[in-house]
């Protein structure tokens, strides 16, 4: 019989001077393998009279559940240097780029329609669209604005051989929702107008939203209550909004609306007023029963308050140093 | 229209600033778009009296004057101006003066003499930006005086900018019977007293277009001095106007134009023929107006005529052949009314703004007319001399405008501004702009003056009321409505939707004009049946667009001009098409691609581009629909797009719109470096979809099978794939393409498709010969179909 104590000894010294687990597996079928040292000695267990036997046996036992135990420990402390080490290696540079598309941007105008649409749709307005080519009844007579009315020269027109026009605003879009549904109505009409006119503050197109509401008892200060609570929805802040008299041949009375500047300057940013009552006798609702007002503002002029664009020919040159920063 | 701020407080003097004055008339609707003052009079420039005129010994166009400043010796100043006479006064800037411009004062030799100051133009003191010569003072001014005292300077010009109901405000009288009512004062015209007549001279005149021309008032006055100088007074006033003194007739026309808004006319009367008329022009008829052109008239024309022709466009522009000018003696002036109708359009279809146009179309006070006449009279001979005739009047009363009382309820003002304006304020702003009030049961008859073409309803007349009182007096009231809940649909794809799909793979939105040039619109469209506008502002913008491909590939180039080598953009917006009544507008969605697919990467597999990129691109937006099935990619010839990589995009095999790769000839036409890929579909069709409808989950394995056929290498899978769908029955789930083979083990004109079949049953699993039997139904109608060959 060995000195049990010396061979756990060297067991043990053999398994911490292992440093992989190929080395360790080593250690373990020298020790505790079928030709191990320590099977060998169960092996011999046989021989030795009875009465020794047990004893003996659980000596063995003892000093290979130790054996074994040194062997596990040594196996997971191992095990585990090795996965960092593997984990060390597979390691990536997270500040590099992904894979996949960096998202474009929305056009500024169509960012601004639909926080426009949003805005109003939230009152309960519906969102109504028309042809960007009207006929003369459509675009002017039904608003009030007949032939030679020195209004025609406020609205530079494009022209069509047959007579037909590029609208000049989306106010045909009102005309045509009222000839198709009569009063009540809440609604925004927004889309591409086009006037025969460029310098650094006309594109000869550009867009509008434009509102119409005709109910009851619709009144100028309700108008008010509208577009100052729109003016501060859209600039997200409070925003001062002044009216001041003015003049369209559809509306009556009329106004224009500045913003204030913080250079202190007043900026026009939309036109308004009640609805003139020969448009409504023109698409067929008595003026007697309903009134509304009526709005439009140009939308590019908001973008460029907005985001403080300077220059509206940008809005349509479509260079990527501008798109790309509407983000 | 810009005035004198001076002149207008000679009418009306509230007690406020020049900056106060133009917010009270911006917010009462009279918009001033600026307030420039008059620089400040500059210090030591006196009236000086030319008393001599030496030639300048070593200059031509020099000359040395001997100026009396009213010192005890003349000055000797030297002058380069051509205007300069003996005997004429003008400002003469002494040493030590600074005129604008810190144009500092000295004593000088101007090429060897010596100068003691400066004769001024109006320029030089700060009064206009460019002059011609001298500022020839009144005759009776005493030299030495300064020239504050001369000229004044203490002056803003307010520039107003007048809508164009407001007629009644394009005069210095017009603006202070607003100043007036807005700031509660009296409106105290001038009295303008008539003038005697101190001879019979006389012009007929007949009233041919009684409903255009119902009023006509003309004065001669004779033996005028053409050569005497209009005042200094007279000439700042027009000046400040905008207006160059010219004589002193027409000056005085202009005068009484801005001051009480009625534009006149003056006729040389020794060149007028007979008797006048106002007529109707007949067509073709000739008129050299003022300035020089002649115009071929037609019979829609309004003419003021003598026994020889056409003598003025009337209320536009006068003759040639009848002017007044340095040699006129005897003068003919006109006052008329002319009907807004009769001359809208006129001066625009001849290119002729005038400030008289711009008046009578908007309106002009009929009532005003006789008084307009003797102003100008008095004037003229104050300033010219001359005996006046009689004031000739011919006036058609049944024809001139009538101001009927316009009817002002109660209620409907309350209704209309949401608040109640009380019953004093109603009416001490009607009376202050001159109109007549009676007081009626529930409300009031309100009679607007002559001056006011604006007021013929009632809600004119609730625009004078919040005018007045002050828009930013109405208050803030939400108004109340019938609920009304929103809609949301699931049958159609929402445009923004797809604008968001498109922008999330990387496209930017490009938004580019409608209207193009002709050669592109061509080469994209296929022909030259432009549709184009009457009226483009360029000729590069000049037909409306018939694809939204030029407007991309025209920001394409721009970008790729501005070193961005790889683009990505979309558009939706309308494309045109047809003729006349035909003409359509077609809502689409286009985009343009250049460059990589995807961008540089650090992996280095950015490169390549190429149809099925793109396809992805757009089908992904047709998947939207829950029916991508239903979309199509079919081979297609088109002449914009390169054969082989471009096709129609079909939904249950209608076309909606195109994909591919621009044609090599196209590139070359359009001087691209490389080939774009484009994409164009019609919304409406791409967008109708149905909402989701449930289908039981299976509990039972999935089941796959793989097989490899050969077939036609022109087939396209997609028909191998309808045939699939077909064959395998109800228990295929799914089909996949994995693989596309050609290449050296297979015969040149085959190719190999690997495909995928997954089957499943809804209520049990699959038995091997169920699966067997589903793939050989498979392979039998492709063998049959296809002539295919199943790979082992």
């Amino acid at each position: 019989m060995v000195d049990l104590g010396e061979l756990i000894e060297r067991a043990e010294q053999a398994v911490a001077a292992s440093n992989d687990l190929g080395t360790l597996d080593g250690v373990r079928v020298a020790f505790l393998g079928k030709k191990g040292e320590l099977t060998a000695q169960l092996k011999q267990l046989g021989a030795l009279p009875a009465d020794e036997r047990r004893e003996a046996g659980a000596a063995i036992n003892t000093a290979k559940q130790t054996v074994q135990e040194a062997i596990a420990l040594r196996r997971s402390a191992l095990e585990e240097v090795a996965l960092q080490e593997q984990l060390k290696a597979d390691a990536v540079d997270l500040s590099l780029a992904g894979r996949g598309h960096t998202p474009g941007n929305l056009h500024p105008v169509t960012r601004t329609r639909q926080r426009i649409e949003e805005i109003f749709r939230g009152a309960g307005f519906s969102v109504f669209e028309g042809p960007q080519i009207e006929d003369d009844f459509h675009n002017f007579t039904a608003l009030n604005i007949p032939e030679n009315h020195p209004a025609r020269a406020m609205h530079d027109t494009f022209y069509f051989p047959d007579g037909k026009v590029l609208r000049t605003h989306t106010s045909p879009v009102q005309i045509r929702t009222m000839l198709e549904q009569g009063a009540p109505i809440r609604m925004i009409a927004p889309g591409r107008v086009y006037r025969c006119d460029s310098d650094m503050t006309h594109t000869p197109m550009f867009h509008q939203v434009e509102g119409l509401v005709i109910d009851k008892g619709v009144s100028f200060a309700n108008l008010k209550a509208v577009l100052n609570q729109f003016v501060e929805a859209f600039f997200e802040a409070p925003t001062q909004l002044r009216f001041r008299p003015s003049y369209f041949p559809f509306t009556e009375p009329s106004a224009e609306a500045d913003v204030l500047l913080e250079n202190g300057k007043w900026l026009e940013i939309l036109g308004c007023g009640m609805v003139h009552p020969n448009v409504l006798r023109n698409v067929g609702i008595d003026p007697d029963v309903y009134q509304g007002y009526a709005f439009g503002m140009g939308i590019e002029r908001l973008a460029m308050f907005r985001y403080g664009v300077d220059d509206l020919r940008l809005f349509f040159d479509n260079d990527l140093q501008f798109l790309r920063q509407f983000k | 229209m810009k005035i004198s701020e001076q002149w207008l407080r000679e009418w009306v003097n509230p007690d406020l600033s020049s900056e106060a004055l133009g917010h009270q008339l911006t917010m009462a609707g009279l918009e001033v778009d600026a307030i420039d003052a008059i620089p400040p009079a500059p210090e030591k420039v006196v009236v000086g009296k030319v008393l001599e005129l030496n030639p300048h010994p070593n200059a031509d166009k020099l000359r040395i004057c001997s100026v009396d400043i009213g010192s005890d010796e003349p000055i000797s100043i030297v002058c380069g101006a051509s205007n300069v006479v003996v005997g004429g006064l003008y400002p003469v800037a002494t040493i030590g003066a600074v005129l604008p411009g810190n144009f500092k004062i000295k004593q000088s030799k101007l090429r060897g003499e010596p100068s003691f100051g400066m004769l001024c133009s109006a320029s030089e003191l700060g009064l206009e930006t460019q002059s011609e010569g001298l500022y020839p003072l009144d005759d009776n001014a005493q030299p030495g005086t300064p020239i504050a005292d001369i000229i004044c300077f203490t002056d803003h010009v307010i520039d107003v900018d007048l809508t164009p109901n407001r007629a009644d405000c394009f005069s210095i009288r017009g603006v202070a019977r607003e100043v007036a009512a807005a700031n509660s004062l009296e409106f105290n015209a001038p009295v303008i007293a008539a003038v005697a007549a101190d001879s019979n001279a006389a012009v007929n005149v007949s009233l041919q277009a009684a409903g255009a021309a119902p009023l006509f008032a003309a004065r001669v006055v004779k033996g005028i001095n053409s050569s005497a100088r209009t005042p200094v007074w007279l000439r700042e006033r027009l000046r400040r106007a905008g207006m160059r003194p010219v004589h002193p007739v027409v000056d005085v026309t202009n005068y009484v134009m801005l001051e009480l808004g009625q534009p006149m006319h003056g006729y040389d009367l020794n060149k007028l023929q007979g008797d006048l008329s106002v007529r109707f022009a007949t067509a073709g008829e000739k008129l050299q107006v003022l300035g020089g052109d002649e115009l071929t008239l037609t019979d829609t024309d309004l003419v003021i005529s003598d026994a020889a022709g056409a003598v003025a466009l009337a209320g536009v522009i006068g003759g040639e052949r009848t002017s007044v000018n340095s040699s006129t003696v005897d003068v003919l002036f006109e006052a008329a009314f002319f009907a807004p109708d009769a001359l809208a359009g006129k001066a625009r279809s001849y290119g002729l703004h005038t400030d008289s146009s711009l008046r009578f179309e908007r309106g002009v006070d009929f009532s005003n007319t006789e008084a307009a006449l003797e102003r100008a009279t008095a004037l003229l001979v104050d300033i010219a001399g001359g005996t006046p005739g009689p004031v000739v009047l011919e006036c058609l009363e049944a024809e001139l405008p009538k101001r009927p009382a316009v009817l002002l309820r109660r209620a409907k003002l309350d209704s209309l501004l949401g608040i109640s304006v009380p019953d004093a304020d109603v009416l001490r702003m009607f009376a202050a702009l001159g109109m007549q009030i009676e007081a009626i049961n529930d409300g009031w008859q309100i009679t607007p003056p002559g001056a006011r073409f604006d007021i013929g309803i009632e809600e004119d007349l609730i625009e004078e009321v919040v005018r007045l009182y002050g828009y930013d007096q109405i208050p803030d009231i939400a108004g109340s409505m019938p609920l009304q809940l929103a809609t949301s649909t699931e049958t159609r794809v929402s445009v923004d939707r797809l604008r968001a799909g498109l922008v999330d793979q990387g496209y930017q939105e490009a938004i580019t004009y409608s209207f193009i040039d002709p050669e592109m619109d061509a080469l994209f469209a296929g022909d030259d049946k432009h549709i184009e506008l009457q009226n483009p502002i360029s000729s590069n913008q000049s037909v409306m667009r018939r694809s939204l491909w030029p407007g991309l590939i025209q920001a394409l180039k721009l970008n790729l001009n501005r070193q961005e080598n790889r683009v990505r953009l979309f558009e939706h917006g309308v494309k045109f098409s047809g003729q006349g009544d035909a003409l359509q507008e077609q809502d689409v969605f286009a985009g343009v691609v250049s460059g990589t697919y995807m961008q540089e990467h650090w992996e280095g597999n950015s490169a390549g581009l190429d149809i099925f990129d793109i396809k992805s691109d757009v089908y992904s937006l047709m998947m939207l629909t829950g029916k991508g099935h239903e979309f199509h990619f079919v081979a297609a010839q088109s002449p914009i797009l390169r054969p082989g990589r471009s096709g129609r995009i079909e939904r249950n095999g209608v076309p909606i719109g195109w994909i591919g790769e621009l044609h090599p000839r196209m590139v070359a036409e359009l001087d691209l470096d490389s080939a774009p890929l484009l994409f164009e579909f019609l919304v409406e069709p791409a967008i109708a979809r149905v909402p989701a409808s449930f289908e039981p989950i299976s509990k039972f394995p999935r089941v796959r099978r793989d097989i490899a056929v050969l077939v036609d290498r022109e087939l396209p899978v997609q028909d191998i794939l309808a045939e699939v769908v077909q064959a395998a029955g109800a228990l295929l789930r799914e089909v996949v393409v994995f693989d596309i083979y050609v290449g050296e083990s297979v015969d040149s004109s085959l190719k190999s498709v690997a495909l995928g079949l997954i089957l499943q049953d809804k209520s049990r699993t699959l038995t091997d010969n169920e699966v067997e039997a589903s793939v050989s139904a498979v392979t039998t109608a492709l063998t049959g179909k296809f002539n295919a060959k199943i790979r082992e």
